[in-house]
């Protein structure tokens, strides 16, 4: 499997050259394994997927792990969505009230865009998540409910024997230091349960989430600390504040670093970067 | 072992934040956590008793009326809404594991997300000589 990250930021899009090294597009990932392909989130990284030059097919598969603009923003401007000959299949967590459907309207309608959901050329088929496993193609793909403000999953991918777990938003414990003693009572675990790989929402240090409690974002060390507690193979810390810079951002992934020793490779999310498990 | 429901997470976290005693129960009736107000009335610690069952739970508090007759289980608001997953509430006295009298009120709510599935129940135990 190999997994590409299109889009590593938090919130809003950035274009300033002090964040171009690790990224200015929002959230999106696209999983890769032969001639199959899913895409993860559709923030402004998704206009960055190659679908013209290297990979034709007419079904297109996008997850979204919730409807905030940095994870759909990019999807009334992605290219296939206009090609009558693409199928796009959109999958996402449906609400207590309205569904999925109507939830994604709101965006894709006037006045916020200037074509209807229903006049969009691309064949659309929407799919509101069970709580039940299901597969595209080759991979097998569970959702689970998180702690982040408004209906939000979190994915776990798998291909025979390898994982990848994507949590780009997450906030699994409330103003603490730490997670729960016991496992059961950590949101998301079992999506990172001995994953090998855990793309995961890492945006604040410290003393920011301390302003920021409820906000539905964590900080490095609950990362790292989720990381290892699921005995996570491979942590790639995602979700970077559009306000870091890199080199603030760097600086807080090196403090944290220097402060704590792991058996397992963390590394920040850089736009563009590929990784294969 | 499988997590919880993410309904009984954030239920568990917002018990933590409250003064007001609250326990949560899983679908089956398993007293799956009590905060430390609770803790104050059942005198003793979650972290020392664990998960209750609910046969354990519904008999440790002693619950009776005003003349001190039981009462059973089956009419507590918790137990109540384990059965019909319906909110419930009610007003009745209680002993401690200490062997302390609380007259208390408890309102139960269902918890149900947005699988529309039962996750389970919690309750608030409103202690009436409580000074906030």
């Amino acid at each position: 499997m190999r997994i590409k990250l299109h889009g590593t930021r938090g919130a809003y899009p950035t274009s300033s050259k002090e964040t171009r090294k690790l990224g200015g597009n929002t959230s999106c990932i696209e999983i890769i394994e032969g001639n199959e392909r899913i895409i993860l989130d559709a923030g402004t990284g998704i206009l960055e997927t190659d679908f013209d030059s290297y990979r034709t097919a007419d079904r297109i598969d996008i997850l979204l792990t919730h409807l905030h603009m940095d994870h759909i923003q990019g999807l009334g401007f992605f290219k296939p969505i206009f090609d009558p000959n693409k199928e796009i299949h959109i999958w996402g967590p449906g609400g207590s009230s309205y569904p999925l459907k109507d939830r994604l309207n709101k965006f894709l309608s006037p006045p916020l865009f200037p074509v209807m959901l229903r006049d969009i050329p691309g064949k659309l088929v929407i799919h509101e998540l069970s709580n039940e496993p299901f597969k595209i193609g080759k991979f097998l793909i569970t959702s689970k409910f998180v702690c982040h403000p408004g209906p939000t999953v979190g994915y776990r991918i798998q291909v025979r024997s390898k994982s990848v777990t994507y949590i780009p938003d997450h906030e699994p414990v409330l103003d603490k230091a730490h997670l729960f003693k016991e496992d059961k009572w950590i949101s998301g675990f079992d999506l990172c349960n001995n994953t090998d790989l855990l793309i995961h929402d890492s945006q604040f240090n410290r003393e920011e989430y301390e302003k920021k409690v409820g906000w539905g974002h964590c900080t490095m060390e609950i990362a790292a600390e989720l990381s290892k507690r699921a005995n996570a193979k491979h942590l790639v810390m995602f979700h970077h504040d559009p306000a870091h810079t890199d080199k603030y951002r760097s600086k807080m992934f090196t403090n944290f670093m220097s402060a704590n020793t792991f058996d397992f490779p963390i590394e920040l999310a850089v736009q563009g970067h590929e990784i294969e498990i | 072992m499988s997590a919880h429901e993410i309904e009984i997470i954030l239920s568990r976290q917002l018990a933590d934040c409250l003064s007001v005693p609250v326990f949560i129960v899983d679908p089956e009736g398993t007293l799956v956590f009590y905060n430390e107000p609770a803790e104050q009335i059942l005198g003793q610690r979650f972290q020392d008793t664990g998960e209750m069952k609910v046969g354990d739970w519904g008999n440790a508090f002693q619950p009776h009326d005003k003349k001190g007759n039981a009462i059973p289980p089956e009419e507590l608001p918790l137990v109540s809404t384990i059965q019909t997953h319906v909110p419930a509430h009610n007003t009745f006295w209680i002993k401690s594991l200490e062997g302390k009298s609380f007259k208390i009120s408890v309102t139960s709510i269902p918890i149900i997300g947005r699988s529309k599935e039962f996750a389970g129940a919690l309750a608030i135990f409103w202690d009436n000589d409580l000074k906030l």
